[in-house]
């Protein structure tokens, strides 16, 4: 931050920020309060070294953790009308919006990508919480529309990640109006019979955990993240109630019965892979990667693609992938 | 009669009608000999002129109320509440009760019935009307159980090709532990799917407040009323003036730049008509409000009802998918 940041209008501050040098060369976990080199971080998926805890992870990595190789292709999302509201707080949502693309070099809090995972071609529309929390309004909508649609006519798996607030306060009631919207998505997916995964990461709360983010086919959670339709804070507030033990958090819900699986994020990729293969091909397995073990009668494909740079294959001998942690 | 802080013009008048009625029945003016008659018949015409002034000031009033203002209408205590619409307009109403796994939810109110001759599935939110009711319906803030009672309800509809007509007036969805615990998230997100599923007419009329997620679990609709003062929004004015405001107190524009009255749905495409109130709101004369909303329920009913089932769900869905889609 310098004057800069504060003078020059969203759109310059692009140019004359210097992207590459982190903030803070140390990250203390919040869960441990161990200090952590930032490399040593971003190595490890932004997981602490120490205690495992669950830090949020960049969007862009999380794709690429999950596609074969790390690759994918985003797809374009189709414009929506700008600031339907003509909304204002102390700042107006245009700039607001203007600040976050600048941040994030992203239109809205929602990506889009397909590509295959284990051979697999797969659909995964993946939350930006560092784009306005990853609120949802109806370009977020839109993104998940144009994500079931894909997956409809390319009759792949859907695969969602939420990482969001909730609904996006500075389109009102447009974005209510995406729960049933995003709901109606998903639904689409399901009734073409094919699967529809979600991973909640954290945060899944508010608007987005009350539509699609609830309606998966199976839900995976990642350790830690926290997911519930009211905020601890407005439950603290508002009914005086003392907060249990790790209230809202992902294994909470494993232990309600509101999630199939708590998933370290090192296997969700493995898991995914599995869940898609079981689902997809219930004759026989057709997974392609990771590389069979030799002799293996499983009739996957001769040549596998090689694995890329900044993926981990998962070790051959674990083609089905190793157990969730949590179980289902 | 409870008076909201910008009536006080209003309340003053009828303070000043009240006295005279006082003194006209009783024996104030009667006490000169031989000027009774004259003394009765000025007392009279001085009522009339108060009455006809407090008309034009609730007209003047009523006319322009600010959405601040409107949510305070929205909110009166007096206003028709859900159970009174459906004891208004729904003949031989039987409630039902409960989810079948967990409780009965006395938030939102359900059961069969006749409107207007025809049998019918309807439900309300009941925010109660003294301490003892209030505490029993929760004041209209529904848990999983009751959003899950709905979806029973719907199916009980569905199958026997009963339109559904559902009335909202509520806060939100119950913000605590237990509602949580027991999957508020996935609760809403299912009615909400049920509600875009069914194949029999839904349509909703929010008759108070549309307080957000637990609103829209019950107004995914083929039409959508909304009473003239009544609100809908994504969030409170209040919720929204603490985290973008950082100030509760900046409610009042919040309200404003939420876009939450019924003016100001209609032109954004998502409800479909605006149901009158009575002059001073639908508080002042509950029955005349009661009346009108019944015949915009007919009105908007019976075109559906000879729909085909497929047809009734195919154009559910179309509006939503399209909803933030199409610039107002």
């Amino acid at each position: 931050m310098n004057w800069l940041t504060n003078l020059v209008r969203p759109k310059f501050q692009q140019l004359v920020r210097t992207r590459d040098v982190p903030d803070n060369l140390w990250t203390k976990c919040p869960a441990c309060g161990h200090m952590i080199f930032h490399k040593e971080l971003d190595k490890n998926a932004r997981l602490c070294s120490h205690c495992g805890h669950h830090m949020r992870l960049p969007v862009e990595r999380r794709l690429a953790m999950l596609f074969d190789n790390g690759e994918f292709e985003r797809i374009e999302l189709p414009k929506v009308p700008l600031d339907p509201l003509k909304f204002r707080d102390e700042k107006r949502y245009t700039d607001r919006l203007k600040d976050a693309q600048s941040k994030t070099g992203e239109k809205d809090a929602i990506i889009v990508a397909h590509g295959r995972m284990g051979g697999i071609n797969t659909v995964v529309a993946a939350f930006n919480f560092a784009f306005m929390g990853g609120s949802m309004g109806p370009a977020v909508g839109e993104g998940l529309v144009a994500a079931a649609e894909l997956a409809v006519l390319q009759e792949a798996p859907l695969i969602v990640i939420p990482a969001s607030g909730g609904a996006r306060m500075q389109e009102g009631i447009l974005s209510l109006m995406q729960m049933p919207r995003t709901t109606i998505a998903v639904d689409k997916v399901k009734e073409k019979g094919l699967p529809y995964f979600v991973l909640l990461t954290d945060p899944t709360t508010g608007g987005v955990s009350a539509s699609f983010a609830m309606l998966g086919d199976v839900t995976l959670a990642e350790p830690g993240a926290v997911i519930g339709f009211a905020g601890a804070r407005v439950i603290e507030t508002t009914i005086r109630e003392t907060l249990p033990e790790g209230f809202q958090r992902a294994e909470y819900l494993l232990d309600h019965g509101m999630v199939d699986m708590v998933v370290p994020r090192h296997e969700v990729r493995d898991t995914l892979i599995r869940l898609i293969d079981l689902l997809m091909n219930p004759r026989q397995s057709a997974i392609v990667l990771p590389l069979p073990a030799p002799g293996r009668p499983d009739g996957a494909p001769e040549v596998p693609p090689p694995p890329g740079p900044g993926v981990q294959p998962p070790p051959p001998a674990e083609a089905a992938g190793p157990e969730p942690t949590s179980g289902g | 009669m409870q008076f909201l802080e910008f009536e006080k013009p209003i309340a003053e008048l009828e303070g000043k009608i009240e006295e005279l009625r006082h003194l006209h029945d009783g024996n104030g003016v009667k006490v000169r000999d031989g000027d009774e008659a004259a003394g009765e018949i000025d007392l009279a015409d001085d009522i009339a002129r108060l009455r006809e002034k407090v008309q034009k000031q609730l007209k003047a009033t009523y006319a322009k109320l600010t959405p601040w203002q409107k949510t305070q209408v929205a909110r009166h205590p007096l206003r028709p509440h859900g159970l009174d619409v459906i004891h208004g307009l729904v003949e031989d109403f039987t409630p039902l009760a409960g989810d079948r796994a967990f409780a009965e939810d006395r938030a939102i109110v359900g059961g069969l019935g006749r409107f207007n001759g025809r049998t019918v599935m309807v439900m309300a939110h009941e925010k109660g009307r003294d301490t003892d009711t209030r505490l029993t319906h929760n004041f209209g803030m529904a848990k999983p159980e009751g959003y899950r009672k709905a979806i029973r309800l719907m199916r009980l509809a569905e199958r026997f090709g009963v339109p559904v007509i559902t009335l909202v007036d509520t806060a939100g969805a119950y913000p605590g532990v237990e509602a949580e615990e027991r999957g508020q998230a996935e609760a809403i997100a299912r009615a909400i799917e049920t509600c875009l599923d069914i194949r029999v007419p839904l349509v909703t009329a929010v008759i108070g407040e549309g307080g957000s997620g637990g609103a829209i679990a019950l107004a995914a609709a083929n039409r959508v009323l909304m009473f003239e003062h009544a609100i809908y929004s994504v969030i409170s004015p209040e919720g929204c003036a603490g985290i973008l405001w950082r100030s509760g107190e900046a409610a009042q524009q919040a309200a404003e730049a939420l876009r939450l009255t019924a003016q100001d749905l209609l032109k954004l495409g998502v409800i479909d008509a605006v149901v009158p109130e009575p002059l001073g709101g639908a508080h002042r004369t509950p029955d005349e409000a009661i009346a009108n909303l019944g015949l915009a329920i007919e009105e908007n009913l019976k075109p559906l009802l000879d729909r085909e089932a497929g047809v009734l769900r195919a154009e559910r869905r179309d509006k939503f998918l399209a909803m933030g889609r199409v610039a107002a």
